[in-house]
């Protein structure tokens, strides 16, 4: 009668109990299209209605979910059109309105974010984007579950420098206005280049235009189980190593296929992907710095990283693809600093540098992901370390993104405490030389000869 | 429709008998069951059926789970769909 031996059983209850498996998010992506108005008041009416019928039960699916599987669900969460096309109608020009209405409806729906105070500028500046950009580091102040998200560049359009060098400006002026409060600001702000539109996780989710009305996507979370597999088989080759994470994240993957399947049958609202990314947590077993270590690194950072990050990321799409009926989002292996122990720990003992991660990011998920500069960072740094950034991910045909934390009155040694799942950021040293003449001139990085397919 | 109650802990006399009271309290039929000591552990795995409960399947769950924190044992409750994904192709 028993279909499943115990050790099969006895393992998925160890994974969730005692290497942190759990479902990191479900984000239910609603379109506002059809919330767009000329009177902002009106627009914003519309859109708290919309979203706070579509997404009225996503909480208590979520949590009847966890309880009838007994995986954890971290975080529910809301994706929505980018706010820079719903707003570029409007007549007032302040779009913050739609982020506070943004906060109220995540409040009613007790999701932990919303994101998608957006705009999608890889090619230039349309009605509404340059309103939307300049009003984020407000937004991000007076709200505290909204997240924001730039598109400054593509593999098809090439690299928006114009929106590049005012990125480097918002950022450090969101982290300005929030320096009292950890300079928390620019935690919840991204800028990618090649943005997916069905990103369930945050800072940089949005429901781009091409996706239905409204639809579930998943995000998983398990670098613990996949630590915990290697550790293992200590003398396995390297192909054993690969074949290991395979099936592993098979299994992760699978959690998230069922549980995204099932919230959408719940919900009756059609399933999008599961995103295949590992995200890790502050939490200690829950790094991916330390798969890395347990592949054969004294720590992460040191020369060898990105060969092992290569593999696992590979390994992990590989086995996961199988797993899901339709992947998506950003599929790989996050590096965010902040939000991974295994990282702090790289950082503060010397191991890892700005350098060493952004040579990882040609080869992971994202980017330069919470990382804490020092608070005196010029504008034009930052917005250089994001088109370098951005030439990596459009060069390679991948999703690249940026999120720098510059720690006002801060400097390399000290610490920014977040707090919850974005956890603690050591600050991090970077050039000082300067890049302003390069950053001032503007226009457009043309894309890559490799981008004309046709 | 089935679930899989596993009872992770140190063995003490009655667990099962407790454990399948409470299973029928909600008309939950125990189809199977399978003990082993793995890791010093002992764990009991129970398959049940379900489909006829008198009350919702989250309640056992819960039941269950206190149970277990009076016993000082980890009671899980699952949905067998989880096991059927994550170890079935």
């Amino acid at each position: 009668m028993l279909n499943y031996n115990a050790y099969d059983i006895l393992e998925t209850i160890r994974m969730i109990q005692d290497e942190c498996l759990d479902i990191r998010t479900i984000t239910m992506g609603i379109s506002l299209l059809d919330c767009i108005d000329s009177d902002i008041d009106r627009a914003c009416e519309k859109v708290y209605e919309k979203i706070t019928t579509k997404a009225k039960d996503l909480v208590k699916v979520g949590e009847r979910i966890e309880k009838e599987y007994g995986i954890p669900i971290i975080h529910k969460r809301i994706s929505v059109t980018p706010i820079a096309i719903v707003s570029a109608a409007c007549k007032a020009k302040n779009p913050v309105k739609f982020a506070l209405t943004l906060q109220k409806a995540a409040d009613t729906c007790g999701v932990n974010f919303i994101g998608g105070y957006s705009a999608l500028v890889q090619k230039g500046f349309s009605a509404g984007d340059v309103e939307l950009i300049n009003s984020i580091p407000e937004a991000l102040s007076v709200t505290s579950n909204i997240c924001s998200s730039v598109n400054v560049g593509s593999s098809k359009t090439g690299i928006n420098m114009d929106a590049v060098a005012m990125m480097g400006k918002i950022i450090k002026q969101s982290a300005e206005i929030t320096a009292d409060n950890q300079c928390i600001g620019p935690a919840k702000l991204v800028v990618f280049c090649n943005a997916p539109e069905d990103n369930p996780f945050m800072a940089g989710a949005f429901h781009g235009t091409g996706e239905p009305d409204c639809v579930i996507n998943v995000g998983v979370s398990g670098p613990g189980v996949v630590r915990s597999a290697i550790k293992k088989y200590p003398d396995a080759s390297i192909d054993e190593i690969a074949d290991i994470i395979k099936k592993t994240a098979f299994k992760i993957t699978r959690m998230g296929q069922l549980v995204g399947s099932k919230a959408s049958q719940m919900l009756g609202v059609p399933f999008g992907i599961v995103d295949l990314s590992l995200a890790p947590t502050p939490a200690v077993g829950d790094s991916v710095a330390h798969i890395l270590e347990e592949i054969g690194l004294e720590s992460c950072g040191t020369h060898g990283t990105t060969a092992a990050l290569a593999l696992l990321n590979d390994a992990v799409k590989k086995g996961g693809v199988m797993a899901s009926s339709n992947v998506g989002g950003l599929s790989g292996a996050f590096i965010p600093v902040s939000e991974d122990a295994g990282m702090i720990d790289a950082v503060n003992c010397g191991a890892l540098g700005i350098e060493k991660l952004e040579a990882m990011t040609a080869v992971c998920s994202v980017g330069l992901d919470m990382i804490v500069v020092p608070g005196d960072i010029t504008p034009e740094t930052i917005s250089a370390i994001i088109a370098d950034e951005a030439a990596i991910g459009m060069v390679n045909n991948k999703t690249t993104a940026v999120r720098l934390i510059p720690a006002i009155g801060k400097n390399v040694g000290e610490t920014l405490e977040f707090g919850g799942l974005l956890g603690s950021g050591p600050v991090m040293n970077v050039n000082t030389k300067s890049p302003a003449k390069f950053i001032s001139r503007g226009g457009r990085i043309p894309a890559p000869m490799h981008s004309i397919k046709n | 429709m089935r679930a899989v109650i596993t009872v992770i802990g140190k063995d003490n006399v009655g667990i099962l008998a407790k454990v399948s009271t409470i299973c029928a309290e909600y008309n939950a039929n125990v189809m199977d069951v399978t003990q082993s000591v793995l890791q010093d552990m002992f764990a009991m795995i129970m398959m049940v059926d379900i489909s006829k409960m008198n009350s919702d399947f989250v309640v056992l769950g819960d039941k269950l789970k206190e149970l277990g924190d009076t016993l000082g044992l980890s009671i899980h409750t699952m949905h067998e769909d989880i096991f059927n994904s994550m170890h079935r192709i």
